[in-house]
């Protein structure tokens, strides 16, 4: 076994028993992504000497024993949407290609402060608008399970850096499913915790109501870990939750028993894989068997979270985004005054998937339009709340449901079909737009050897009993047969 | 004006006198060197998020106890969407359907004399936006323009009247009391020369006997509220004139020249912004709970007609003295300081309002505060009541106190300002005196009251002017009856 095959944990035990240093920890990971990255496009960038350097001074801690932990020394790697002081942080736009943030997110400053070791930063949809990590500036991601495929999106890049060992872990961002779309389609641990447990200070905003960050992980136990490491309260940002913050490996070892988990029918209607409704039953039989109690129930007002969730976060987005106007930082394309400027910049600095939800959100936010779009969506965020609220008072610990309707699709199926592509989102955006938890753990994989994964939703903090019951139905790591 | 009616609406904004901005911990103080007092979160980087700052929500709930206003427990901030290079974000942080504070009032004069109540809408919270500094005049006639953005996010409030009041008198009368308002609020520094308080008029006129308004002009660009009375009465005989000549008014924003004292068109209505307003996401609404409530209302200084009553009915000035005093802030927390050490109502304010008003007036600065130590001036009066200076000596050490950090008795030593009041030294001056002035003496004792006055003169001509004018009257009655 290489080291890159490891997952946190037991990298984490072979540095500690000395079988291995972080420095060749991260030689290795490194030479993995040199290896890979050209076919795979997981990696904007690459920060090896910083990587290096971090290992070193890791190496040093654990040889004096003043390890921080069991992220000391490990080599990860974070979206390109985390803000990262002194590195490159791009949004995977042409806007932001030679932006580099003066401060660190606090997501990151958690990790560094635990002994993390930085790879890089990954690939995802632009601004993190996708759901197949095609509209990168820097180019599409490849699934590892197959390269005519994509890895999902946006954070495709977190994802495939994940399944191909490039990382032992990596963050991510899940405004609508971006976490757990892509962990589905490549065959890992997702997690987008409830809204407010990581703080977004230093995460460039997509939709502020609805963006949260997440870990991308082998196994539960380890998405467990790295989650307990970046949540709490910050003070930078006022959304943050005060919750106290639980042991989410351990929770990974509690077990089911008692559990009463629910399926919502509303989410298994037609148009479902085969191959996914096949896995979902599979988990409802392992939870089953392990003591938990499986039933159906329903969210009535589900079919309406899409159209609301793309009319409210292209609102937010499109003001969001409006701070890139070639003034500060980022691209600037010169021009005769400064309103052709700002216009050049932009027409030039946003690809045509940011353009298009700009165009939407300020045309949703636009005087006479307002009610009709983005009022009706808050009142139907209030109702889809609501449909959640009660399955939870009345006594279910969580939900079974599939996180996408289909395994991954190939490079370029959807790229001239915006509806379907944002159709992708159906299963996870309810979710965000309620502000609850939710995971997604690989079960297997379909006839055409592609993962497919099952997600369990959770009430608000409930992320323990997620880990219990996804570590439950957890199998052996499904591993891309990457042919290096 | 007479065959029209004027309605006037005016929107203000106070910068908070916050040490810290709006969402993040710089120096509001943007007098410094350009982007010196900027960070990550007020310059807008990608990824930073706003936290509110406690104290501009204080300032801003106190602005609206002044103000006559119901302060709301619950309020949110929305953003207000427009590019400007000025504006960091892309959008400001403002107040929309939720502001802190509604439906309040102020009691002013209108033109005849009379008290008017004129509405207050609202107040809102919001954020500054930066400065750009162009190399040009403007930014259309510019090559370049700098943004600094020091400013950007600096607290601000916006209160907005209902269009109550009907002639520039008015108008001034109402921005004259609202700044002495939050001067006694403590919130802002309320200078409009410096832009810590702006002033927008909106106006419309119409026929008499017109029901419906009249299409509105709005006026940016007002430095004073003399500035202010000017523009409304430019803009009425302009709106009157265009409607005499059958020209439609243009619904249109007009900057004020005040050199050229007129208004010129800066946009019209079709350029108006859609703004796009929505709730910001990244602040939790504000909640003033009652426990928070009462202490900001308790923190709420003096307002003026509490002052008035108290200066009048337990300390004994006069309306005028108290009128005089309230009208003018610095003055009179000094008066409330003096007093503290010094508790001769009558006696402090002849002082403040005579010449320590001059001294103020007649230099070039401009005062936040009177630039004396109210315990100096509280010893110099002690001096004078004492006998051991006279008026005319003390009133010198009060101008060198005034432009000096000197103590009161270092100057009274310096210029040996100690008055006599030894009977001793006395008598023998007023000896030589009545020696040497038959003729007045014989006046005197004649039943001619007035020669007394020549006598103490002399005395205090012959002591220099040190003698206690008073003493020597009262030795020279003495010897001489």
């Amino acid at each position: 076994m290489t080291i890159t095959d490891m997952s946190l944990k037991d990298m984490a035990i072979g540095l500690e028993e000395k079988q291995f240093s972080s420095q060749e920890a991260t030689q290795e990971h490194l030479e993995r992504i040199e290896k890979l990255n050209p076919q795979l496009g997981a990696y904007i960038s690459v920060t090896a000497k910083e990587a290096l350097a971090a290992a070193e001074a890791s190496d040093k801690r654990r040889a004096n024993k003043e390890s921080k932990g069991p992220l000391d020394g490990i080599p990860m790697a974070l979206k390109d949407i985390i803000s990262t002081n002194g590195i490159a942080t791009t949004c995977a736009s042409r806007m932001l290609e030679n932006y580099t943030p003066p401060y660190n997110s606090t997501c990151w400053q958690h990790l560094e402060d635990a002994g993390a070791v930085l790879l890089g930063k990954l690939n995802m949809d632009e601004f993190a608008m996708g759901s197949s990590t095609e509209t990168s500036y820097f180019g599409v991601c490849h699934n590892p399970f197959d390269l005519d495929y994509v890895p999902g999106g946006s954070s495709g890049g977190s994802a495939v850096a994940v399944a191909a060992d490039m990382a032992a872990y990596t963050l991510g961002t899940d405004t609508g499913g971006s976490i757990r779309q892509p962990a589905h389609f490549c065959g890992v641990v997702g997690i987008k915790p409830t809204y407010g447990r990581v703080s977004r200070f230093g995460v460039i905003p997509y939709a502020s109501s609805l963006d949260q960050v997440g870990v991308l992980a082998k196994t539960c136990a380890d998405a467990g870990t790295v989650l307990g490491a970046i949540s709490g309260k910050d003070k930078m940002d006022s959304t943050s939750a005060p919750e106290p913050i639980p042991d989410y490996a351990a929770a990974c070892t509690k077990g089911v028993k008692g559990l009463r988990i629910g399926i919502a029918k509303e989410f298994c209607a037609a148009g479902i894989e085969d191959a996914i409704l096949a896995e979902l039953k599979r988990a409802v039989e392992i939870l089953e068997r392990e003591g938990a109690v499986v039933e159906d129930i329903s969210l009535p007002h589900t079919e309406y979270a899409l159209p609301a969730y793309y009319v409210l976060a292209s609102a937010e987005a499109s003001s969001n985004l409006a701070r890139y106007d070639g003034v500060r930082y980022g691209l600037r394309i010169p021009a005769d005054n400064l309103h052709d400027m700002m216009i050049a910049t932009r027409s030039a600095g946003f690809g045509p998937e940011v353009k298009r939800r700009i165009m939407l959100g300020t045309y949703a936010l636009s005087s006479g339009y307002y009610d009709a779009y983005y009022n009706k969506t808050l009142q139907v965020r209030t109702l889809i709340k609501q449909d959640y609220d009660q399955i939870f008072a009345s006594g279910f610990d969580c939900i079974l449901t599939p996180p996408a309707p289909s395994a991954a699709f190939r490079i370029g199926e959807n790229t001239d079909d915006p509806l379907t592509m944002y159709m992708q989102d159906v299963c996870t955006v309810p979710v965000n737009l309620a502000g609850l938890p939710a995971m997604v753990v690989p079960m297997g994989l379909n006839a055409e050897g592609l993962p497919i994964g099952i997600q369990l939703i959770g009430a608000p903090f409930g992320e323990e009993k997620l880990f219990a019951a996804g570590a439950a139905i957890e199998g052996p790591r499904i591993i891309p047969p990457l042919d290096i | 004006m007479s065959q029209y009616l004027t309605t006037i609406g005016l929107e203000f904004h106070a910068e908070l006198k916050t040490k810290t901005k709006i969402f993040c911990s710089c120096p509001t103080d943007f007098a410094g060197d350009a982007n010196t007092h900027i960070c990550p979160v007020c310059l807008g980087l990608p990824g930073v998020l706003p936290v509110l700052n406690r104290h501009a929500v204080e300032l801003a709930a106190k602005a609206g106890m002044a103000l006559n206003c119901e302060v709301s427990k619950f309020s949110k901030f929305d953003r207000k969407n427009y590019f400007y290079p000025d504006l960091p974000k892309g959008y400001q942080v403002t107040q929309y359907p939720l502001p802190i504070c509604r439906n309040g009032w102020l009691m002013v004069k209108d033109e005849d004399g009379n008290d008017k109540k004129i509405r207050i809408n609202r107040i809102h919270m919001e954020e500054d936006a930066g400065k750009l500094v162009h190399s040009g005049s403007n930014i259309s006639d510019s090559s370049y323009s700098l943004p600094d953005y020091n400013r950007a996010a600096v607290p601000l409030i916006e209160i907005v009247t209902e269009p109550d009041m009907s002639s520039a008198e008015e108008a001034k009368n109402f921005g004259e009391t609202l700044r002495l308002m939050l001067a006694y609020a403590d919130i802002s520094d309320v200078k409009m020369e410096q832009g810590s308080l702006r002033c927008d008029v909106n106006i419309s006129i119409r026929p008499q006997g017109q029901d419906e308004l009249g299409v509105k002009v709005e006026i940016k660009n007002l430095n004073s509220f003399r500035a202010v009375y000017r523009a409304i009465v430019y803009e009425e005989m302009r709106q009157k004139s265009l409607i005499d000549n059958g020209i439609p008014i243009v619904q249109e924003t007009r900057l004020w020249d005040d050199a050229a004292g007129e208004t010129r068109p800066m946009r019209s209505k079709e350029d108006a912004h859609d703004y796009r307003y929505f709730p910001e996401p990244d602040l939790p609404p504000i909640i003033i709970d009652d426990q928070w409530m009462a202490e900001i209302a308790a923190s709420m200084p003096e307002m003026p007609d509490a002052k008035r009553k108290r200066l009048t009915e337990e300390l004994g000035l006069s309306d005028y003295d108290a009128g005089q005093l309230i009208a003018n802030p610095p003055l009179a927390h000094f008066f409330d300081a003096l007093y503290a050490e010094y508790p001769e109502a009558k006696i402090a304010a002849n002082w403040i309002l005579g010449d320590i008003a001059k001294l103020m007036n007649s230099t070039e600065k401009e005062y936040n505060v009177v630039p004396l130590s109210a315990s100096e001036l509280a010893f110099l009066l002690k001096e004078i009541k004492k006998g051991s200076i006279n008026n005319n000596s003390a009133k010198t050490v009060l101008e060198e106190m005034f432009d000096s950090d000197k103590k009161a008795a270092d100057i009274i030593a310096e210029h040996g300002f100690s008055q006599i009041s030894d009977t001793s030294v006395l008598d023998s001056a007023v000896a030589k005196i009545i020696e040497a002035n038959p003729k007045p003496v014989a006046d005197y004792k004649a039943g001619k009251q007035a020669a007394i006055g020549f006598l103490v003169g002399q005395v205090m001509k012959e002591t220099k002017g040190q003698a206690n004018p008073g003493m020597v009257k009262e030795l020279l009655e003495k010897a001489l009856n």
